[in-house]
């Protein structure tokens, strides 16, 4: 680290002292890179014959006091008022160049007066001082703003840069605007005419892993005169390619996790109503538009009368659709589902045509055009590596889907709850004799399945679409997940899921051709069903109503 | 009824007369036709109003009904009022050849506005072809096609696509320098960038390996992988996406976007298919920044553009539309215009008859939001100003950029297939090639 902060310091210094750097443009006119008196940068800026050379000066100077002048000479805001420069604020009063209002003898605010003219800026200059007034931005107030202001500077190769981003880091508290100012003047750096600060650039560039310098040091590495530099050049193009590989390979493995938790939390519902009851329950995917829609309406809920907590409208989404979906389930079961038990066909016939009730109904009362948005602490992500970001909302997906399994498995491998469903499922008939009341069983354990969707919808929702059909892209893999892992297993369930999700985020990217993420689903689906040819139970064969069915 | 019934077989043997004659026939016929109909004047529309281009096509179903109700109270056409069809092809590409063929056959509507997706429109082509049917396009496409029944009042690729690169290479769009291609997998989004891909390596001299191409089917959600391979590619921060993802894709694209930390700034979007229909229900806060290239923005702050902006608002209120959810955008601005063109056609013509219709079309002029809109003289395809919009954070966009002048269209693109046009003014037979300075029609080709 210390190291590092040397270098750095030694490549700006260096950078300063360096003779000729400056572009084009008479720097000398102002009196060095201090604080310059705005009254005379005015003064020159307003006068046609001046104005160019004043505008050329002031890029060195990267002063954020001469923004406001610049911002009001660009917007034709700048004024000529009793001899004096005076900017026409937003509210329609003047303002000394210091931002002060100015008013008449009897303390008024004053306008310029009818007719006047701003002070005219030339149409060629418009573009010189939109780049300046972009420059300037590394000085904001918008932390944001500056972090982006300071790497476009970095991909300019506009030396001319170099002092202002050097002033910038002075200045700079936040220590990750202070690391893109430092990113930003190492790039720029690399195109010095000086071989060793060139060679100092590449160096620190490849210590920190930036990859925006990769394609600039891969020319270096062949290119350069300097045979120090070159040599530099090649050792950070080889330790930024080593980073990258492991890079990669990292984000590959949690896209492929956060995919299988997808995939698991979706299927984790279908394990119970297909794994565990036997019942093909082709409406699973609705049952999870269910969930979402919950979150939708919670949040529309939330926006018109809580607006000040909407964030916490998520809190509140997350029960409700386990408990929405659970009672729809609840219903359908005592509804009609018990009435089709150990009839598959007609089970699958029966429980198809309720998603499409579902989609319709969903389409008919939200129509298309809803989404869900996340909340604040689910926007962006934390960043692993330089440059690798694990979103929160995937990683939360993550968390609550192992929280499911847990909890899933707790209840009916650890409580007299699950004793019992196990008991009805493996045998119905001794349980019963044993003062089981299979009906309540069955009902409850269907409404398990189906709460389970729900809640998989609310939180699908955040990374996915929120429409009446998204129901359909769900089912799919819901059952390919149960099918492959085995039967009735939750465990199968979870190696399918992280299975399936890590070797399809793995294949994808290996991939070539334009549409890697059909042809990685096609080799997935092609995976499936040649495992499930040489073993047609799935990962984990059990016992269970579906198996002595079988 | 029973009147219906013989205008409908008198309709037919006429079809079959003007058939037979030409249109030496077409021009005597109708003016004794209209005598005889005193009903209105059918249209169908077909839209989709369920499914995946749901959220896309609803819209353009309301303001195409705005459009004949605004014709109907100025006294409708040839003293007749317009009555819509209105058909649910449900995003389902075979359902719209099976409901044109119903609207063209059965209902003998005058013509249709409809369709969205290229796919879409390739189903319903031949049916309007054999039973010479007209049909009206509203949407920006691939062009390289150029049919005597369609009206494509949408943007070709030059006058959206090609602009976008512009602006994206200039120093206003931040000099990009490689660009992402990506885009749903079908034939609008394959053959833009096939077009745009030769653009760039011809005409702007940007390397292959600067490109970088990819598809995802539709209601596609997993969007991370693509994602990464964005932000490799862009690391330099001199990249921008093109993207052409069609309908609910774009939810989980730019979620994934946003939360992987790719700022507009650094790599912006540059979308063909997102406008602020689409933008409505995400929320804005990762949009900010990306921008669109477009014939049309809500916020054009033209006198004709408020006007209508408030018109809508208003059917929107008596029609059960929430009024956040009524929002306009640049292909329900040309289903809108294209209805007026329609009407304004058959008033010229005197006849609702499509021979006639069309002829009436060419060199057509109307007023629109965006000012003149012109119907080309030969082509079919219309004259319009292009825009850059960039989201702001009201999720309206800022325009940023626009051409000097209307550009003209060009079905099939400079770049792909140079020399080649199309005419279907008096004699023309479509699309041509020229060989050493002659029209060499393409249906003659074969």
């Amino acid at each position: 680290m210390a190291l590092r902060k040397t270098v750095v310091v030694l490549a700006v210094l260096a950078l300063a002292v360096l003779p000729g750097v400056p572009g084009p443009g008479a720097a000398s006119a102002v009196p060095g890179p201090g604080v310059p008196d705005l009254e005379s940068v005015a003064k020159r800026l307003a006068a046609p014959a001046t104005q160019e050379a004043a505008i050329l000066a002031l890029r060195e100077v990267g002063d954020p006091s001469v923004g406001t002048l610049l911002r009001a000479l660009k917007d034709g805001a700048l004024y000529r008022w009793k001899g004096r420069l005076v900017i026409l604020g937003d509210d329609g009063a003047l303002k000394d160049l210091a931002g002060q209002p100015i008013v008449d003898d009897r303390g008024q605010p004053v306008s310029p007066a009818e007719g006047q003219e701003a002070i005219a800026l030339e149409e060629r200059l418009f573009g010189l001082v939109q780049n300046l007034l972009e420059r300037l931005e590394v000085f904001s107030l918008d932390r944001q703003a500056r972090q982006s202001a300071a790497f476009k500077l970095g991909n300019s190769r506009d030396l001319s840069a170099i002092p202002v981003l050097a002033k910038a880091l002075d200045r700079e508290a936040d220590r990750q605007v202070k690391g893109a100012i430092q990113e930003a003047l190492n790039r720029l750096s690399l195109s010095s005419p000086d071989a060793a600060v060139r060679a100092r650039a590449a160096q620190f560039l490849g210590q920190a892993w930036f990859e925006s310098s990769l394609a600039q040091l891969r020319i270096m590495a062949e290119q350069d005169e300097d045979a120090e530099a070159k040599q530099a050049a090649r050792a950070a193009v080889r330790r930024i390619e080593v980073f990258l590989t492991w890079r990669n390979l990292t984000g590959y493995l949690f896209n492929g996790v956060s995919l299988g938790a997808v995939l698991l939390i979706m299927s984790l519902g279908l394990a119970v109503t297909f794994g565990l009851m036997g019942i093909i329950n082709m409406a699973h995917g609705e049952m999870l538009m269910l969930g979402s829609y919950t979150a939708y309406v919670v949040q529309e809920i939330f926006a018109s009368r809580y607006a000040a907590h909407q964030d916490y409208f998520f809190l509140v989404a997350l029960p409700l659709s386990f408990l929405a979906a659970g009672l729809v389930g609840l219903a359908l079961e005592s509804g009609i589902i018990r009435f089709l038990y150990g009839r598959p066909l007609e089970t699958l016939i029966v429980t198809w045509g309720i998603g499409m009730i579902f989609q319709q109904s969903a389409r008919l009362y939200f129509g298309d055009q809803t989404s869900v948005n996340s909340p604040s602490w689910f926007r962006g992500g934390v960043e692993v590596m330089r440059g690798l970001i694990f979103p929160w909302s995937r990683i939360f997906i993550v968390g609550l889907s192992l929280v499911a399994l847990a909890a899933l498995y707790l209840l009916l491998q650890r409580s007299y709850a699950g004793l019992r469903v196990r008991a009805v499922m493996q045998n119905r008939g001794m349980a019963s004799c044993l003062g089981v009341s299979t009906r309540k069983i069955d009902a409850l354990t269907f409404a398990l399945g189906t709460a389970l969707a729900g809640v998989a919808g609310c939180a699908l929702a955040l990374i996915g679409t929120v429409d009446p059909e998204v129901g359909k892209t769900y089912i799919v893999d819901a059952f390919m997940v149960v099918v492959l892992g085995g039967v009735g297993k939750l465990l199968g369930a979870v190696v399918a899921s992280f299975g399936i999700g890590v070797s399809n985020k793995i294949l994808e990217p290996s991939i070539g051709g334009t549409a890697a993420a059909i042809y990685a689903k096609v080799a997935i689906l092609a995976l499936v069903i040649w495992f499930l040819q040489w073993r047609p139970t799935g990962f984990f064969p059990a016992k269970g109503r579906a198996a002595e069915g079988a | 009824m029973t009147q219906g019934h013989s205008r409908r077989e008198f309709l037919k043997a006429s079809a079959l007369g003007i058939a037979g004659a030409g249109i030496a026939g077409g021009l005597s016929f109708p003016a004794i036709l209209r005598a005889q109909e005193k009903g209105p004047i059918k249209v169908g529309v077909l839209h989709s109003l369920s499914g995946t281009m749901a959220i896309s096509e609803a819209p353009i179903k309301e303001i195409v009904l705005m459009a004949i109700d605004e014709v109907n109270k100025a006294g409708g056409v040839l003293g007749r009022k317009v009555e819509a069809l209105v058909e649910d092809p449900a995003s389902n590409w075979d359902l719209f050849a099976e409901k044109s063929k119903k609207l063209l056959l059965q209902d003998k509507v005058a013509t249709v506005f409809g369709c969205w997706t290229s796919v879409s429109r390739k189903s319903v082509l031949p049916v309007f072809e054999k039973n010479n049917g007209l049909l009206f396009y509203p949407v920006q496409y691939e062009g390289e096609e150029c049919s005597k029944n369609v009206i494509y009042t949408g943007a070709t690729i030059n006058q959206q696509a090609t602009p976008g690169i512009d602006y994206l290479m200039s120093p206003e769009g931040g000099n990009r320098k490689k660009f992402y291609l990506l885009g749903s997998d079908y034939v609008y989004p394959r053959t833009t960038n096939k077009i745009l891909r030769l653009y760039l390596t011809k005409v702007k001299k940007v390397p292959e390996s600067a490109i970088a191409e990819e598809y995802t089917p539709f209601h596609h959600q997993d969007y991370q992988t693509i994602v990464g391979k964005i932000k490799s590619f862009s690391a330099a921060g001199d990249a921008a996406v093109i993207n052409t993802i069609n309908g609910d894709s774009n939810v989980p694209f730019f979620k994934e976007l946003a939360n992987q930390g790719v700022t507009a700034d650094r790599t912006p979007t540059m979308s063909s298919s997102f406008a602020e229909v689409e933008r409505q229900p995400l929320d804005v806060k990762p949009l900010v920044g990306h921008l669109a290239s477009w014939n049309y923005f809500m916020s054009l702050k033209t006198p004709e553009n408020l006007k209508w902006v408030k018109a809508y608002k208003e059917w929107a209120k008596q029609h059960g539309i929430a009024d956040k959810q009524a929002v306009t955008d640049d292909p329900m601005m040309h289903a809108y215009i294209h209805v007026k063109l329609w009407a304004k056609a058959v008033a010229k013509a005197e006849s609702t008859e499509v021979d006639r219709v069309l002829k009436a079309l060419e060199g057509l002029e109307i007023p629109s939001p965006v000012g003149k809109y012109k119907v080309d003289e030969k082509n079919h395809h219309t004259w319009k100003p292009v825009y850059i919009g960039k989201i702001r954070a009201d999720g309206q966009f800022d325009i940023v950029w626009k051409t000097k002048s209307w550009v003209r269209p060009a079905p099939w693109s400079d770049v792909t297939y140079p020399g080649r046009d199309c005419d279907w003014s008096g004699g023309g037979k479509g699309s041509y090639d020229m060989v050493g300075g002659k029209r060499v029609w393409l249906s003659e080709k074969q």
